[in-house]
C-alpha cells in the first residue's frame, strides 16, 4: 500500500470544495437510492395486493402487471444512466481537482 | 402438500437449479451423447487454452487475487455477469416461467435491481479502499485482527453455501442432462475449477467467467430468435401465449376447481397475471430484501472490483453487467414462455419438477426435436453453457473464499502480515487447494439432499452481515470495531438460525402427513381410472388414461418411499415438529437486525483508530485518491 502518512487527511476533508462534493454525491446517491427500492418493492406488494390493477389490459394481452415489470427493467437502467453520467461529468473532475491539489501540496510523486 | 407449499417448494428448487433426478438416463439419448462430449470437449479446451496463457502471466499475489488489476471495465462487466448469473437463475428462471408464466418473470426483476445497491454505494468506495479481500475494507480502520477474523469468517460461511449448492447442483444437473454419474461430475466440476483458479488465478477465472457469459448470451439470443420467428414479436408472441392449449391446460391445472368457469382464452390470459407461484407476498418481500441487499455483499462479486484499475472503471463494469444482466432476463421472459408452448410445462416438469430442463428442452425442440441432429446439437450446446456457469461461478466463489483463509487468516492474523510475496502467493495456493477440495469432498457429501435454500441463505446472511458492515464502515463516521465484530456475528447466525427453523427444512411428520394422505386417497382414484378405462372408447383415451394410472402409481411409490424414509422420525434437524419461523427468507428480520447490532456494537464500544481514520477513509473513498498507486506497489 502507498504511504499515506504525509497526506493530511483533516485538510483534504475540510476543504470547502471536498464538503461540496460531499453534500453532492450524497444527496444524488442516497435519493436514487431510496428510488430505486421503493420503486423495486412496489412489484411484489402490487403483485401481491393490488392484482386486480395488475390483471387491467392496456393493448392486446399486454397488462399493467407486463408492462410495470418491464418498467422495472428500464427504471433500472435509467437510474445506472443517469449516476453514470452525473459522476463522469461532475464528480470525477471535481474530485480529480482535489486529488492533484493533495497531491501537489503533501508531495506525492506521480 | 398443500399448493402453496409445493408454489414455494418449486420456487426454492429452481433457485439453486437442483433436479430432483426423475430420470435414470439424462435428456440426451444415448445415441446423441457423442456430441454432447464434443461441445464439451470444445469449450473446456477453450477453457484450458486461456488457464495456460494466464499461468504466465500470474506472478505476483496481486495476479493471482486480482489479476493485478488490470481488468478493463468492459471485460469486468462480463465477467461479473458471468460470476453472477448462476445455472439458478440460467435454468431455474427460465424454467419458473415456463411454469408459473408472469410470477417467474417477477422473479427475476430483483437479481438486476440488486446491481443498482452494487453501483451506487458498493462499487467504487470498495475500490479505493480495498485491496484483494472484503474483510480489508473492514480492516481499513477498525482493529484489523478482530474485524479480519470476523470477516474471513462470514465470507467462507457465505462462500461455502453457495458452493454447495453449486456443487450438488452441477451435479445433479449433468446427471439429468447427459446421465454422468452424480459422483463423477461433481468430482469433474471440482478439479476443472481447480486448475483454472491454480494455475491461472484471477486471471484465467476473469476469462473463464467472460467465455461463459459471452456463450449464455450468444445461446439465449439465438433461441429467442428462434422463438420470434416461429411465434412472433412482443405482442404477437403473447398473443400467442394466451391462445396456446398446453398454457391454457397448465393454468386449468394450477388453478383446479377455480378454473371451472373459465374460457380457454381467459386461462390463456391468466398466465401473463400474477399470483400463479407466489401466494406469501411477505416471503417475496422477505427474498427481495435478501436479494437487493445481499448481492452488494456477496464476496465473490466484491472481489470483481479488486480486478479494475480505477473506480472509473468499476463504475462501468457495474453498468456493462446490468446491461448484460438485465438483457438476458428480458430474453428470458420469451425462453421461458416460448418452452411453455414449444414444449409444455408437463414434459418440462416430467423430467425436473421444478422446471430446470425448460430451456435446453426449448433448444432441443426447436433444432428439431429429439431424434434429429441440429436439436441434439443445441441441446448439447445449452448443456455446456450450463455446465460452463457451474464451473464460472464455482471458481469465482472458491477464489473469494480461499482469498479470505490465506489473505486475511493466515497472512493477516496468524502471520500478523510479517509474510513475503513468495510465500503469500504459495499461501494463496494451498488455501485454494483446500477449499477446492472441500468443495468436492461436500458436493458428494451432500448427495441427495434438499440444498435448495442454501442460495438464498447465502445471499440473507451476505445481506444480514456483510452489507451492513460494510455499508456502515464506509459511511458511518461513528462505526468502529465493536459494531463490526457484533454487526457480523449476530447477523450471520440469525440468518441461518432462522433458515434453521423454517419451512425450507425437512419435517419428517408433515412429510409422513402428506404421504399418508396420498395413500389414502389413492384406491378410490385407482377404481375410478380403472372404470374409466374400461368404458373408454378409443385408443387415444385408453392411452391417456394408462398414463394417469401410471402417474397415480408413482405417486404411490413416493408416498411409500417418503414414509420409509422417515419412519420413526418425528421431528427436523433442529428437533421441531413444524416450523417455528414461517418466512422461508430471514432478510425481513434479519437484515435490520444485522443493522442495528452494528449501530449498537458502534455506540457501546470506543476506538480511537476508527475515529481517527475516518477522515482518510472517507477523503479516500470519496475521491479515489492514492487508489491507483496501491496497486503500481
Amino acid at each position: 500500500m502507498a504511504d499515506t502518512g504525509q497526506m493530511d487527511w483533516k485538510a483534504i476533508v475540510a476543504d470547502p470544495r471536498f464538503q461540496a462534493l460531499h453534500r453532492k454525491k450524497t444527496a444524488v446517491l442516497w435519493g436514487l437510492m431510496v428510488f430505486s427500492v421503493v420503486y423495486y418493492f412496489l412489484l411484489p406488494i402490487g403483485a401481491a395486493y393490488f392484482q386486480d390493477l395488475f390483471k387491467i389490459r392496456v393493448f392486446g394481452p399486454v397488462n399493467v402487471g407486463i408492462l410495470f415489470a418491464l418498467s422495472e427493467f428500464v427504471v433500472a437502467w435509467g437510474i445506472a444512466f443517469y449516476y453514470a453520467h452525473k459522476a463522469n461529468a461532475e464528480f470525477d473532475t471535481e474530485a480529480a481537482i482535489i486529488v492533484r491539489d493533495a497531491e501537489k501540496k503533501y508531495g506525492v510523486k506521480k | 402438500m398443500t399448493a402453496r407449499r409445493f408454489a414455494s417448494l418449486a420456487a426454492a428448487i429452481a433457485l439453486t437449479a437442483v433436479a430432483t433426478p426423475a430420470l435414470a438416463q439424462g435428456a440426451v439419448a444415448d445415441k446423441w451423447r457423442w456430441l454432447v462430449f464434443l461441445v464439451f470437449g470444445a469449450i473446456i479446451a477453450s477453457t484450458m487454452f486461456v488457464t495456460y496463457l494466464a499461468a504466465k502471466r500470474v506472478k505476483s499475489v496481486a495476479d493471482f487475487y486480482t489479476a493485478g488489476g488490470g481488468v478493463s471495465g468492459l471485460q469486468n462487466g462480463w465477467a461479473i455477469a458471468g460470476d453472477y448469473l448462476s445455472a439458478a437463475s440460467f435454468l431455474g428462471i427460465a424454467g419458473l416461467i415456463s411454469i408459473w408464466g408472469y410470477d417467474g418473470f417477477m422473479y427475476s426483476v430483483g437479481w438486476l435491481v440488486a446491481y443498482i445497491t452494487v453501483l451506487l454505494v458498493i462499487a467504487e468506495p470498495c475500490r479505493n479502499i480495498g485491496k484483494y479481500t472484503l474483510a480489508d475494507i473492514l480492516a481499513y480502520r477498525n482493529n484489523p485482527r478482530a474485524t479480519r477474523i470476523v470477516g474471513a469468517i462470514s465470507v467462507i460461511t457465505v462462500s461455502t453455501f453457495y458452493l454447495t449448492a453449486q456443487m450438488v447442483g452441477g451435479g445433479v444437473l449433468v446427471k439429468t442432462l447427459i446421465g454422468i454419474d452424480y459422483e463423477i461430475s461433481v468430482v469433474v466440476v471440482g478439479v476443472l475449477m481447480l486448475g483454472y483458479v491454480l494455475f491461472g488465478g484471477m486471471v484465467a477465472t476473469t476469462w473463464v467467467q467472460i467465455i461463459k457469459a459471452a456463450l449464455l448470451v450468444t445461446a439465449s439470443i439465438v433461441l429467442v430468435i428462434m422463438v420470434w420467428s416461429q411465434y412472433g414479436f412482443f405482442g404477437d408472441f403473447l398473443n400467442n401465449v394466451v391462445a396456446d392449449p398446453k398454457i391454457q391446460a397448465r393454468v386449468a391445472q394450477i388453478l383446479g376447481d377455480g378454473a371451472k368457469n373459465m374460457s380457454p382464452q381467459e386461462l390463456g390470459q391468466r398466465f401473463l397475471e400474477p399470483g400463479l407461484l407466489f401466494r406469501a407476498p411477505v416471503d417475496q418481500i422477505s427474498l427481495g430484501m435478501a436479494l437487493v441487499f445481499g448481492t452488494a455483499g456477496l464476496p465473490h462479486i466484491l472481489m470483481r472490483f479488486f480486478t479494475v484499475p480505477t473506480a472509473q472503471a468499476a463504475r462501468k463494469s457495474v453498468i456493462w453487467a446490468m446491461g448484460i444482466i438485465g438483457g438476458f432476463y428480458v430474453l428470458t421472459l420469451f425462453l421461458g414462455m416460448g418452452s411453455a408452448m414449444k414444449v409444455g410445462a408437463d414434459q418440462i416438469r416430467a423430467i425436473d419438477a421444478g422446471g430446470n430442463m425448460a430451456a435446453p428442452l426449448l433448444a432441443q425442440a426447436l433444432g428439431g426435436g429429439a431424434d434429429s441432429l441440429l436439436g441434439n446439437f443445441m441441446l448439447a450446446f445449452v448443456a455446456a453453457v450450463a455446465f460452463a456457469t457451474i464451473v464460472a461461478v464455482v471458481a469465482g466463489l472458491v477464489l473469494a473464499a480461499a482469498s479470505a483463509m490465506a489473505h486475511d487468516l493466515w497472512v493477516g492474523v496468524i502471520r500478523g502480515e510479517h509474510v513475503t510475496p513468495q510465500e503469500q502467493v504459495k499461501a494463496a495456493r494451498i488455501a485454494t487447494v483446500v477449499v477446492g477440495a472441500m468443495a468436492i469432498a461436500i458436493g458428494i457429501a451432500a448427495k441427495g439432499q434438499n440444498v435448495a435454500h442454501l442460495v438464498a441463505l447465502a445471499f440473507a446472511v451476505a445481506a444480514s452481515a456483510n452489507f451492513p458492515c460494510v455499508l456502515l464502515t464506509l459511511y458511518w463516521k461513528r462505526c468502529n470495531t465493536g459494531g463490526i465484530v457484533l454487526g457480523m456475528i449476530v447477523g450471520t447466525l440469525t440468518a441461518i438460525a432462522l433458515v434453521m427453523v423454517s419451512p425450507n427444512m425437512t419435517y419428517p411428520k408433515a412429510q409422513k402427513a402428506a404421504a399418508q394422505k396420498v395413500l389414502d386417497a389413492t384406491p378410490a382414484k385407482l377404481e375410478k381410472l380403472n372404470a374409466d378405462l374400461a368404458a373408454a372408447a378409443d385408443d387415444a383415451a385408453k392411452a391417456k388414461l394408462q398414463k394417469a394410472i401410471a402417474a397415480v402409481d408413482k405417486d404411490v411409490a413416493a408416498a411409500k418411499g417418503a414414509l420409509d424414509k422417515f419412519k420413526g422420525d418425528d421431528t427436523s434437524l433442529v428437533g421441531l415438529e413444524k416450523p417455528w419461523f414461517e418466512l422461508r427468507n430471514p432478510g425481513l428480520v434479519s437484515i435490520p437486525l444485522g443493522f442495528l447490532c452494528v449501530i449498537i456494537g458502534s455506540l457501546l464500544y470506543r476506538d480511537k483508530r476508527a475515529e481517527d481514520m475516518w477522515d482518510e477513509l472517507y477523503a479516500r473513498q470519496n475521491t479515489g485518491i492514492l487508489a491507483a498507486k496501491a496497486v503500481a506497489h
